[in-house]
This record gives structure tokens, C-alpha cells and sequence, in this order.
């Protein structure tokens, strides 16, 4: 019996030490099992049909192809504004102001999309996703400036930030703003064939943005373990002191930091417009910014991890839709299903101490036995 | 003589106004301000005030008296507070993580219940909302007495509320305590002061005043629960306790000026001026922006904010 118990603990303390992608992922599948039981207890209690709700959410994303081509649309900029946070809290940096900086983003992207003619698809779609990622990143730069110069705390600037960016771009594209297409919508006119990202699957609206994120994601993953930066980035957020007694500027890192999440979160937006809705409309982002903040800490701020996250919540976002017209629970029961996510992402850590104390009283009754 | 009176009625209704918008900034931002002195950031206040505004409005709506709803309020914002408090405290969770997870559940329950319970997505039905009270004496005076009398009893005690905080936290042992298990618990600890349990009671504290601020919403200014109603309210209070520089007068005063901004936009809009309204309505943030960056300075958090105390251990 003692050697079972023992042979479980030691097994327990590897996974736990290792912190290898299996335990990670294990992990990840075990809080999301608890969510989803937490949320089928809500709608049991409230008198629904359980199994008709999680059938019609999976039904919902993942059931035929427009349904799974929608819901990985939908995924599209959740990773890219996910990773913008996570990247961000690698720094130490809060950034709330990632829906501003997506809307900044796709405003620019669409308005490139269209007012500039005459280049071929190669120079023009790149063109606008530059322009978009750009000025996504300089919305962050002037968070970034504030904290590192002035020491205005993040959170407040990106939320200032945030109402900005969504009052400016809700001018220009409502009635009478310099940027609005004629029509009801408070919208810029289509973009252009030459800066679309084209649907390729008949039928759906599925246009391979998704790889993007992807590649985003690879990036994100090889620039904090592998480059100098990336070291700086995590220097610096595990202890500024530290960091500027080993010659690393936190400033600049600071600002780089908020360069490259900004950027990400312009992507974000800017791949919306490109690649979905073909022009910016305002309030086209249902709160993306706000739901990465969540995204970013489910997948433990790993790009991987992040990835896994975003597809959860878009299966989640997408299916709840459905699930809402069929078995009349609210879609936004999602929210509280990645709280509890959170909540035991967090108990993380409580295991793996857990854990390491279960290993040392072990120790200490052999001693005592001695 | 005419335009002066209706200049007279302006300024009085835009302070009107100033107060109203002001009166949750200011319940939560003396909340945070005592959770953040005490070492635990509230990031969480945001979903607290969702919750509160909901309880308020669900009870009020069963009980037909929005007393209860609003004791309600203070109940299941210091129950959240109360889950955050054991989250951060007890088990060290990371706090920003603790809260965002509030703010989810916060989103998630009141717009699940909505639909449970009334089989209405976006609004809730109409309730009994707390009524204006004048106060005796100064609803009298000449130009100002309106002032005193248009308002429900919430912004009355969000005004006294933040001068006892501020008497408590800077002139009273307690305060004293507070502060410095903010600043330095190993030390508080050495000297006797129960570090956990002061920590717990702000946040609980922290966590009441964000249910009273959603109420303050929901039954104090409308009379009726909608979807995502505080719009961001909680994260803009959080603002004003920076803004305060993590005082409960500093965070009444950035609350005010928030308010006023607001209110001035909207007074603006109604006489027509011919600005765009979108963009009359990132005065208050604009503002704001180039207030901190400009005059306010390099505003300093208690050290300890943020880190989970382990006692015994050097930190």
C-alpha cells in the first residue's frame, strides 16, 4: 500500500516538475471539463434540457463545415489579440487596451483597403495588413510611452485609450464622418478585390486567416524563448530591478513590449476586415480585446497554450449562438464557464505545492521511522 | 437676466449630473482603495458591481422593496469579495487572474439569470428603485437647495462615506495597519498585526462597496437590470483610485472629474453644440490622459500590491 501511495506521489512530483506541454494540456482539458460540468448544473437548475444545450453547442461550431469554417473564423482573432496579452504579461504589463488597439488596427486596414487603388493583390493585402498592424502598434506605443516615461499605470492609460479609440473610429464612420460609405451602416465602403483575403471554401466565409494567427502564434513562441528580446521581455517582468542591474533598459523593453502587443492586437482587427467583413464597420469587434484577457490566462500565457484557449472559446462563442435559439440558455453562460476556467488554471499552482508537500512528509515519517 | 438664469439651471443640472455619474465611481473606488492599501489589487471589481446591480434589481423584484434589493447588494458583492479574498489570500492565486475571473462570472450568472428567471435576454422588468431624499435644511438653500433634494440616498453616503474612509485609513490605528500590511507585511506581521485577517476584511470591505456601487446603478439611478450595464464602470473607478493616488478623498475627487466630464458632454449634446457627438464623448478620457500624464507625476502603488504573503517566509 505504501509503495502504491509512494510510486503515485513520485509520479505526481515528476508531472508536476516537469511541467512538460502533456501536464499542461491535462490540465487545460481537466478546468474545462469542470466548466462545462459547472455550466450544465446552471442550466439543470434552471430547468433546462441539458444534453440538448451541449449537443446543440457542439452542433453549433463544430457540427458541418459552415458551422466549423465559422467557428475558426472566429478563432482568427481571438489568437491574435490572446497572444497580445499574453505577450504583454510576459513584460509585466497589463494591457486592457487591446480592443482599442484591434479597432485602431482594422479602421486602418479597411481604410487602406479601399482608398488606396491600383496595386496588384501580392503588394496590396500585405500592404493593408502592415498598415493595420502598424498603427494597432502605435495605439500601444502611446500606453507604452506613458508607463515608461510619465510611470501612468497601464491598466488606466489602455483603458482611457480604449473609449478613445472607440469614440474616434465611431465619428468617423457615422453620419456625417469624413470616412462613411453612403447607406444606413456606420460603415467604410467594401474594400477593394485587390486587398481581400478570399473566401476558399464555397459556401462559407472561411479565408485561411487562421493560418496567419498561426504563424502568429509560432512567433510569439520562438521571440520569448529564443531571442534576445524575448529574454529582455521576461527579465523584466519577473523583476525590473533585476533587469536594469544586469543592463537591460526596462524602458525600452517596456516599450517594445507594448510595440509588438499592440501590433499583434492591429492583426487582429485588421485580418477581420480583410479577411471577414471586407470593410470596418464600427462596433465590429464583439469585445475580442476583453475576451483575450481570459484567453491569455486560460492558455497560461503560453502561445500554445493560448492557441488551445482561442479555439476553446471560439467552439464556445460560435456553438453558444446555437445553443441560445435551441434550448433558450443565455449564450453569455460562456462567460461563466471560462471564469470557473480561470479559477482552475489558477489552482495550478495550489496542486503542484500540494504535491511537493505530500512529497516531504513522506520524507519526513521515513526520517522519522529511522 | 434671462440668459443668466438659464446659465443658473445649466450649471445646477450639470452638477446634478456630476453627481449622479459620479455617485458608483465612487463607492468602488473607495473600495479598491482600501483592498489595494491593504496589498490585494481588485481587479475583479468590475464583474462585483454586474453582480450587485443584478441582486439589487432580482430582489427588489421578488420583495418589492428595494431596501432589501439593496442589502442584497451589499451581501453578494461581499460574498465575491469574500471568493477573491480566499483566492489571493488563502490560496495565492495570482490576483490578476482571480479577478478577471470574477469579471467572467460577473458577465456569465447575471445574463444567464436574466434569461432563467424572466426569459429576457437583454433587460430585466421594471422594480421598485430607491426614491431622492431631501435633506432637511440645505434643500432649502436658494440656488444650490436642488441639489440637496434630487438625489437618492446612495450619493449622500458616497459623499460621507469617502471623508470617514479617509479619517479611517490615514488617522486612526487601524488605518495605520492597513497601510502597512500594504507596504510591508513581513514587518506588520513582526509587530503583531494579523496580516491575513485585515487583508480578508478589505477585501471583503472592497467587495461590499462594489455591490453598493452596482445598486447605486441599477436601483439608484434606473429601475431595472440590462445586459453589461456597468459598461466598464468598475475598470473606470480602478482609474480613479490611481488617479487618487490610492486615497479615498484623492479617488472622490477623480470620480467627481470623471462625472463632471461625462455630464458636460452630455449637457453639451442637448443644447446642441455643433460638435460631433462621438468625439465630444472622449472629452472625459482625453482628459484624463493628459491630466496623469501631465500633472500627476509618477504615482506610486503599496509595495506589496499584487504579491500573496507567506507567513514565516522572507519575502
Amino acid at each position: 500500500m505504501t509503495i502504491f501511495f509512494d510510486k503515485i506521489v513520485k509520479i505526481l512530483q515528476k508531472g508536476a516538475k516537469s511541467r512538460s506541454w502533456l501536464n499542461g494540456l491535462l490540465m487545460f482539458l481537466a478546468s474545462t471539463i469542470v466548466g462545462l460540468l459547472f455550466a450544465a448544473i446552471l442550466i439543470w437548475l434552471s430547468g433546462k434540457d441539458v444534453e440538448l444545450a451541449y449537443y446543440s453547442l457542439i452542433y453549433g461550431s463544430l457540427g458541418n463545415v459552415f458551422n466549423l469554417s465559422e467557428m475558426l473564423m472566429r478563432t482568427t482573432p481571438l489568437l491574435f489579440s490572446g497572444l497580445a496579452v499574453a505577450l504583454a504579461f510576459h513584460c509585466g504589463l497589463f494591457n486592457i487596451g487591446v480592443e482599442g488597439q484591434l479597432i485602431i488596427g482594422g479602421l486602418v486596414a479597411g481604410w487602406a483597403g479601399y482608398a488606396i487603388h491600383g496595386l496588384p493583390w501580392i503588394i496590396h493585402f500585405p500592404l493593408c495588413l502592415l498598415l493595420g498592424m502598424c498603427s494597432g502598434a502605435l495605439w500601444g506605443l502611446l500606453a507604452g510611452i506613458l508607463k515608461a516615461w510619465r510611470g501612468v499605470h497601464e491598466v488606466i492609460s489602455t483603458i482611457m485609450l480604449n473609449y478613445i479609440a472607440f469614440c474616434l473610429t465611431n465619428f468617423l464612420v457615422s453620419s456625417g464622418g469624413p470616412l462613411k460609405a453612403e447607406g444606413q451602416l456606420p460603415a467604410t465602403p467594401f474594400i477593394l478585390e485587390s486587398a481581400r483575403l478570399p473566401h476558399l471554401i464555397p459556401g462559407t466565409r472561411f479565408s485561411g486567416s487562421i493560418f496567419l494567427a498561426l504563424l502568429a502564434a509560432f512567433f510569439v513562441d520562438y521571440l520569448l524563448w529564443k531571442t534576445r528580446l524575448g529574454y529582455h521581455i521576461r527579465v523584466v517582468g519577473k523583476n525590473p530591478f533585476a533587469a536594469e542591474f544586469g543592463g537591460i533598459s526596462p524602458r525600452f523593453t517596456i516599450i517594445y513590449t507594448m510595440l509588438l502587443s499592440g501590433g499583434l492586437a492591429g492583426l487582429a482587427g485588421a485580418v477581420e476586415v480583410l479577411g471577414l467583413h471586407y470593410r470596418f464597420y464600427g462596433a465590429f469587434s464583439p469585445g475580442y480585446g476583453f475576451d483575450a484577457i481570459a484567453i491569455a490566462l486560460m492558455g497560461n500565457l503560453h502561445p500554445f497554450g493560448v492557441l488551445l484557449a482561442s479555439l476553446l472559446f471560439g467552439i464556445l462563442r460560435v456553438g453558444s449562438t446555437q445553443m441560445q435559439l435551441t434550448a433558450n440558455v443565455s449564450q453569455d453562460i460562456v462567460y461563466a464557464i471560462s471564469g470557473v476556467i480561470i479559477f482552475f488554471t489558477g489552482l495550478r499552482g495550489i496542486f503542484d505545492s500540494l504535491v511537493s508537500k505530500l512529497g516531504s512528509l513522506k520524507k519526513r515519517k521515513v526520517f522519522n521511522g529511522l | 437676466m434671462v440668459c443668466s438664469d438659464l446659465a443658473t439651471i445649466f450649471i445646477i443640472r450639470l452638477m446634478e449630473a456630476t453627481l449622479r455619474i459620479a455617485t458608483p465611481l465612487i463607492f468602488a473606488a473607495i473600495g479598491t482603495t482600501f483592498s489595494e492599501r491593504s496589498g490585494v489589487m481588485n481587479i475583479g471589481v468590475e464583474g462585483m458591481m454586474l453582480l450587485g446591480a443584478f441582486s439589487a434589481v432580482a430582489i427588489s423584484y421578488y420583495t418589492n422593496d428595494a431596501w432589501l434589493g439593496l442589502l442584497a447588494a451589499i451581501f453578494v458583492g461581499a460574498f465575491f469579495g469574500l471568493l477573491l479574498a480566499w483566492s489571493s489570500i488563502s490560496l495565492k492565486f495570482n490576483q490578476i487572474v482571480a479577478g478577471v475571473a470574477i469579471n467572467l462570472l460577473g458577465v456569465g450568472i447575471p445574463n444567464y439569470l436574466l434569461i432563467a428567471l424572466w426569459n429576457k435576454p437583454g433587460f430585466s422588468p421594471l422594480v421598485d428603485s430607491l426614491s431622492p431624499i431631501e435633506i432637511p435644511l440645505l434643500s432649502n438653500l436658494p440656488i444650490i437647495g436642488s441639489l440637496f433634494s434630487s438625489q437618492n440616498i446612495l450619493t449622500y453616503l458616497a459623499l460621507l462615506l469617502s471623508i470617514i474612509a479617509q479619517i479611517i485609513l490615514f488617522k486612526t490605528p487601524l488605518g495605520l495597519r492597513i497601510r502597512s500590511v500594504g507596504e510591508h507585511p513581513l514587518a506588520a506581521d513582526t509587530a503583531g498585526i494579523n496580516v491575513y485577517a485585515l487583508r480578508y476584511s478589505c477585501v471583503i470591505f472592497s467587495g461590499l462597496m462594489a455591490g453598493l456601487a452596482g445598486a447605486s446603478l441599477s436601483i439608484g439611478q434606473l429601475s431595472f437590470f440590462s445586459k453589461q450595464m456597468t459598461q466598464g464602470r468598475g475598470f473606470i473607478a480602478l482609474g480613479a483610485m490611481i488617479f487618487g493616488k490610492w486615497t479615498p478623498l484623492g479617488s472622490l475627487g477623480a470620480s467627481l472629474l470623471f462625472g463632471f466630464a461625462d455630464a458636460l458632454q452630455f449637457s453639451l449634446q442637448a443644447i446642441g453644440v455643433p460638435i460631433p457627438s462621438n468625439l465630444l464623448m472622449a472629452t472625459p478620457y482625453v482628459l484624463t490622459l493628459i491630466v496623469l500624464a501631465g500633472f500627476v507625476g509618477v504615482a506610486k502603488a503599496p509595495a506589496a500590491v499584487g504579491r500573496p504573503y507567506l507567513k514565516g517566509e522572507s519575502q
